[in-house]
């Protein structure tokens, strides 16, 4: 009961956000909630949301776990890039559906261990590590696609991005799949405090006989392989490869999902579902200027103004500030209290 | 930095053997940017071909995306004692010396397909397209086919601020600017990308009743337009009748789409940049006759009456 309480406490400012910014759309824009089905899938704004946003959502997860170890994965979007040129290339290669989905899975994860083998191995900062991939990431998509946007038709493939089940679209359920399963990996074992403990203190974890490398090298793969997920959704999404654009700046929005889900970066305590809220938020804001109708030349600083906000509200010293200025402090007094009686 | 120095040993290499082979052939020297984008990799196919089809021997380099690269290809054509330079510039700004170098070799040398802001007795021409007329185009297409109708139509504009994003919208306003039936009632970037042409699409459905208060889509480029399509697939309606779609750039997926009956047309950005200019230069040669200073290539129109299924097959292998 105290841990569904703590829970609940944990992933409320992030809850609230969300209401306030689905609030401010529904005010701007009466029609937002509406929900219909069309072409035997649902449709509405709601749903763009959690459908837009699921390959952040999906980058956020893997994201959520590098950064609790104390690293970071600037390489997601290029990954994600790669992918789906590999999904692309396997299908017109008529590799059939399976082998080309295991083929762009297993591009995933080597890119996660090239990323985990440069920071654990060699002890390389996670931020230069990842970069490099960033960088030459693009460049390896582009050679598969040959520079051109690869465009296939197979209805097996498109499922993964414009397909549905139960009506709801394809990508919403893999988000919702895979965040549930690593939640349960890392939290119905010790994963989830052992990775906790290496962002916590590294050499400290090493000392107890956590075996740290194996762990970093496999929370990057785990990375590697959510960005190729999410990579294949968005290559499925448009029926192509865009080597150059797709996933592009991603890393960032998935880097700033975990910041609002309030995981810090320096390591240490993480909430998979306050980033999968983050990511929402994120989406929210993105679909909610869309439907605004503002010229676009306002995108940017909208957006910015808002996840400024958003990060203000969060910050310590204003929460600090706020119970220093709010009128009755009675919790506070309470507490002291409980405490003279025991 | 070594790949580079051997690439461009190579090239000397194969230029130098080149030379010797063709003494008779007119020797012109083509510094590319590099290979950006689709479109740019089918300028150079075509340039190619043209050289070809016209007996010029033609020596490529490619900057990749550097002008220091550029500046180098020109130095070493000058070098060479190439006939004429074609030059698609990377940026605008910093050729004065090296145009000035190749004035002095008495080599004329013509933009493609972007400016430079040297002063214009520095090159003999430049060829490149109009991007407000090619805006226009569409817009009078639209003007035409829809005879007076009431129309609302949802634009996807490219990158915010870009120089194609202001002329195509521009273009686009002038040529329905006093049609009082045709009315742009929702403008945003769709980054000149298929995802983000898709997701704004989608947001324009939902905030104008469904597509139902949607007459028309243009998109400034093709990319966006196949994007929106999709879009407009999945929220029930049908591309190219419930709403009509107009584009630019001509790329190969639009005729496909044209083909099937769900875009309605496309301007086509000609990466023909190459034909002008050997024309030109070809009267230059022969007589002295001085081209203008701009070359304007021609912004042709593709509708679903052009059979675009031919079209896509011609422009498929030109590296798009």
């Amino acid at each position: 009961m105290t841990g569904l309480k703590l829970f609940s406490r944990r992933i409320l400012p992030q809850l609230v956000t969300l209401a306030v910014v689905v609030g401010l759309i529904s005010i701007m824009f009466p029609g937002f909630f509406e929900i219909s089905i069309a072409n035997g899938r649902l449709y509405g704004s709601p749903i763009d949301i959690l459908n837009r946003g699921a390959p952040v959502a999906l980058l956020a997860i893997g994201m959520t776990l590098v950064i609790a170890t104390g690293g970071i994965d600037l390489s997601v979007g290029a990954v994600m890039a790669i992918c789906g040129a590999m999904a692309a290339w396997g299908i017109t290669e008529g590799y059939g559906l399976g082998l080309t989905l295991l083929m762009a899975l297993a591009a995933g994860l080597a890119c996660g261990l090239w990323n985990g083998l440069l920071v654990a191995v060699l002890g390389i900062q996670p931020i230069v590590a990842t970069l490099i991939l960033m960088v030459a990431g693009r460049g390896i998509a582009q050679l598969i696609t040959e520079g051109a946007i690869l465009t296939f038709n197979h209805e097996g493939l498109i499922f993964f991005g414009s397909g549905s089940l139960f009506t709801i679209p394809t990508p919403i359920i893999i988000a919702i799949v895979t965040g549930a399963l690593v939640t349960l990996i890392v939290r119905r074992s010790a994963l989830g405090m052992l990775i906790e403990a290496i962002g916590i203190n590294l050499r400290a974890s090493t000392l107890a006989g956590v075996n740290t490398r194996v762990l970093l090298i496999a929370v990057y793969m785990a990375s590697g392989l959510c960005a190729a997920l999410a990579g294949v959704i968005a290559a499925a999404d448009i029926r192509g490869a865009d080597a150059n654009n797709a996933g592009l700046w991603l890393e960032l929005d998935a880097i700033l999902a975990v910041v609002i889900g309030g995981t810090s970066l320096l390591g240490g305590r993480f909430s998979l579902i306050a980033s999968l809220i983050g990511a929402l938020i994120i989406q929210a804001v993105n679909t909610g200027i869309l439907l605004s109708g503002f010229p676009p030349e306002f995108n940017l600083i909208i957006k910015a103004g808002i996840i400024l906000i958003i990060l203000v509200l969060q910050s310590p010293t204003i929460r600090t500030m706020v119970i220093f200025l709010s009128p009755a402090p009675v919790s506070q007094a309470d507490t002291e209290k409980q405490a003279v009686n025991q | 930095m070594i790949s580079k120095k051997a690439l461009v040993g190579a090239g000397l290499l194969a230029s130098m053997l080149m030379m010797s082979s063709s003494a008779l052939a007119q020797t012109v020297g083509f510094s590319q940017i590099g290979s950006e984008s689709g479109w740019r990799a089918a300028e150079t196919t075509l340039t190619l071909q043209q050289a070809k089809e016209r007996g010029i021997d033609l020596k490529f380099a490619d900057a990749q995306q550097k002008q220091e690269n550029q500046i180098k290809a020109l130095r070493s054509f000058i070098a060479q004692g190439v006939d004429a330079i074609l030059i698609a510039p990377v940026v605008a700004t910093g050729w004065d010396s090296v145009l000035e170098e190749a004035k002095e070799a008495e080599i004329p040398v013509i933009l493609l397909d972007r400016m430079v802001d040297s002063s214009d007795d520095l090159y003999l021409t430049a060829v490149g397209s109009d991007l407000v007329h090619e805006g226009s185009v569409a817009g009078q297409w639209l003007v035409d086919e829809l005879g007076g109708k009431d129309c609302n139509v949802v634009e996807l504009q490219g990158t915010t601020g870009s120089s194609p994003a202001i002329d195509r919208k521009n273009g686009f306003e002038q040529a329905i600017e006093g049609h009082a039936n045709i009315k742009l009632i929702r403008s945003q970037t769709g980054d000149f990308t298929r995802t983000k042409g898709k997701e704004v699409m989608e947001s324009f459905l939902k905030a104008e009743d469904g597509g139902k208060n949607i007459c028309a889509l243009y998109a400034h480029n093709d990319d966006m337009a196949v994007g929106a399509i999709q879009a407009i697939k999945e929220a029930g309606l049908k591309p190219g009748e419930d709403i009509l779609v107009v584009s630019i750039d001509a790329v190969p997926d639009i005729f496909q789409a044209m083909a099937a009956g769900e875009a309605n047309a496309t301007v086509e950005l000609t990466p023909n940049m190459a034909g002008p200019a050997f024309d030109a230069l070809a009267a230059y040669m022969k007589d002295g006759t001085m081209p203008p200073k701009f070359i304007q290539t021609e912004s042709k129109l593709y509708t679903q009456a052009d059979d675009p299924q031919a079209v896509y097959e011609q422009k498929k292998d030109l590296g798009y």
